[in-house]
């Protein structure tokens, strides 16, 4: 499972970049959704959000879930490429698979990636 | 390149080839507008003979009730008893139209006056209407009826529905559709509401709860009355999602336990075709101070009857009505098979299917728990949901659900709830006997076995059907819901 170290985590999954401003979907949620088809990103640049808030749904062959902004912050960019090619998300959830990117985010509160391994382990059973 | 063992209507079509000679008009033609006609209409050209086999060979492609097990976890997929259907082409309820004056239709307006009040009866409401379409049907109509409830006392600052992670997923999807927000709460640790959460969630922007009891995992929830009056005490109302009504037939009546709405599933509870086989049926009952908000029009008793003649059946508008959810009057085919089943079974009956599915579910529940991890293990009610992977072997939930195929049963519902890894969700229904049960136990037994000795044989399953494991992925990324002709997918 790869958790990078410069990242900061949520407990629904999400990570979020303190240097870039850019949120997207962890590996192990990747993985367990197992293979996306389809994406939809529901906010735009501009957009004010706060934690918890609804920026994207993604449906795999198992599931459908919400993904939910980690920060509050605004948007200055989503990332059209994605619902056209919602297997990024699969093979690069830390690169191209990037959803959103906020200015302004406050990553306090966030996991780093060591409490982030822990938590995922614990699920893992 | 996939196999072609059935070729599409169109590719069996021959130019000239005929079902039906149309004999010569002995009325003057017609001449139909230019702006009417259109130059080509490709309709395949096929004798009636190759018509009745084509779908008669595609037909046993199909796996049905009437073939086999059927243990789809949470769609009460039990046998359809064929009176029904000789019911429902009765010519005095097939032959008629909902135009007809209602003073022609009276026998059609007795069966669904009866039926409302035996809705009734069942389930403890004050009302109740037949026209929702479906369960989703019925959610959406019901949540319709809970915001109109609190608008007409003014409350307009209601925007939200709580709905538990143990829920039916047209849950959320119903209330979504009215532009709910919806908030989560989780279950705790035996299956349950979290009682915590849901106090936390409560408050005066509540609409109200969507509570499936039993819920997705096959458990009553042993809080139910506490779960509601939470819900009540913040002003909110209870929504019953009556999709799991099979475990509770003639025992628990959820108006009693204080519900407030809440939609039958008359397509599962009530043995009408389900699936592919017919529409479903979804009619909705409602606790007295809901009685007015319902669907319009319900059907009433216009006249009273007296020594000479019987009652005058009709419609009844009720007062403070959300309006009509469908034309007509419903799927009466679907009506007059649940008063056939009902009918025929009585209350104690009724008890009985309860009881047997109960039962069933927990023969099986005993049988396979030595072999998959069941996560809430206690008594079950007319379903559980199993872990779908063995210790030590590279297999999921799909490999097995797949494999069951080749044993000749209908996987279980899977990857559903989302609260269980790789779930298994298992409904055996009350119509099938022990020997039955023990196959399909036996079966997935050694499918456990398969899956250590070998895995690949899961991987690749089912064999034995006349089609193989096709490809999800490319079916959900690739979608085409167009009819185009054969000759024109390519491009």
């Amino acid at each position: 499972m790869n958790i990078p170290a410069n990242l900061k985590y949520t407990k629904s999954d999400e990570w979020f970049d303190p240097v870039t401003g850019k949120v997207g979907l962890t590996d192990f949620a990747q993985g367990q959704l197992s293979d996306i088809v389809f994406v939809e990103v529901v906010v735009s640049p501009g957009d004010v959000i706060e934690p918890g808030k609804t920026i994207a749904s993604v449906e795999s062959v198992k599931a459908a879930a919400e993904i939910y902004s980690p920060v509050n912050g605004k948007i200055v960019a989503v990332n059209d490429a994605l619902s056209s090619n919602p297997e990024t998300l699969n093979s690069d959830p830390y690169g191209a698979g990037w959803m959103i990117q906020v200015e302004g985010g406050d990553a306090s509160g966030l996991m780093d990636a060591a409490a982030y391994e822990k938590y995922c382990e614990e699920r893992a059973h | 390149m996939t196999e072609v063992i059935e070729k599409t209507i169109f590719e069996l079509s021959s130019p000239g080839r005929t079902g039906v000679t149309f004999p010569d008009p002995d009325v003057p033609r017609a001449e139909l507008p230019e702006s009417l006609l259109r130059a080509d209409l490709p309709l395949p050209e096929l004798a009636e003979v190759d018509v009745v086999r084509h779908y008669m060979r595609l037909s046993k492609f199909n796996y049905s009730v009437d073939g086999g097990f059927y243990p789809l976890g949470s769609c009460t997929m039990k046998y359809n008893p064929k009176i029904n259907e000789d019911m429902a082409r009765l010519p005095g309820f097939a032959f008629t139209h909902p135009l007809q004056p209602v003073e022609t239709v009276q026998g059609n307006l007795a069966l669904m006056y009866t039926l409302q009040e035996w809705l009734k009866e069942i389930s403890g409401f004050a009302a109740v209407t037949l026209q929702p379409a479906a369960g989703a049907h019925g959610e959406l109509t019901g949540v319709l009826i809970m915001r109109a409830w609190h608008k007409s006392r003014g409350d307009v600052k209601r925007v939200k529905m709580l709905i538990p992670d143990s829920a039916h997923g047209t849950n959320p999807a119903s209330s979504g559709m009215t532009g709910l927000n919806i908030v989560q709460i989780p279950s705790d640790g035996r299956g349950n509401v979290d009682l915590a959460a849901l106090k936390a969630a409560c408050d005066d922007t509540v609409v109200g709860l969507m509570l499936t009891n039993p819920n997705t995992l096959g458990l009553f929830d042993e809080h139910v009355e506490e779960v509601i009056k939470i819900v009540h005490d913040c002003g909110g109302l209870v929504y019953g999602d009556g999709a799991n009504l099979n475990a509770l037939l003639g025992i628990v009546r959820p108006g009693d336990l204080g519900i407030d709405v809440m939609h039958f599933n008359l397509h599962k509870t009530f043995s009408t075709p389900h699936g592919g086989g017919g529409p479903g049926s979804g009619p909705v009952g409602v606790a007295a101070h809901l009685a007015e908000f319902l669907p319009s029009p319900i059907v009433g008793i216009l006249e009273e009857a007296d020594d000479e003649q019987p009652p005058l059946f009709g419609f009844i508008e009720p007062k403070r009505t959300i309006g009509r959810v469908k034309a007509f009057h419903g799927h009466f085919g679907m009506l007059v098979r649940t008063f056939t089943y009902i009918a025929m079974h009585g209350p104690e009956g009724l008890r009985q299917v309860a009881e047997y599915a109960v039962l069933n579910a927990n023969y099986l529940l005993a049988r396979l728990r030595g072999t998959y991890r069941v996560p809430y293990d206690r008594i079950c009610m007319h379903e559980f949901v199993a872990e779908g992977r063995v210790e030590g072997a590279d297999v999921h939930a799909l490999d097995i659900a797949k494999r069951l195929m080749d044993y000749d049963f209908h996987p279980p519902t899977n990857y559903f709830p989302l609260i269980i890894h790789e779930a298994l969700m298992i409904e055996p229904t009350e119509t099938e006997n022990k020997d039955t049960l023990d196959a399909f136990a036996e079966a997935l037994i050694k499918i456990a076995e398969e899956a250590k000795t070998t895995p690949d044989l899961l991987h690749a399953a089912p064999h034995k059907t006349p089609f193989g494991r096709v490809d999800e992925v490319k079916a959900a990324r690739e979608l085409v819901l167009c009819c185009w002709l054969p000759e024109n997918y390519n491009k």
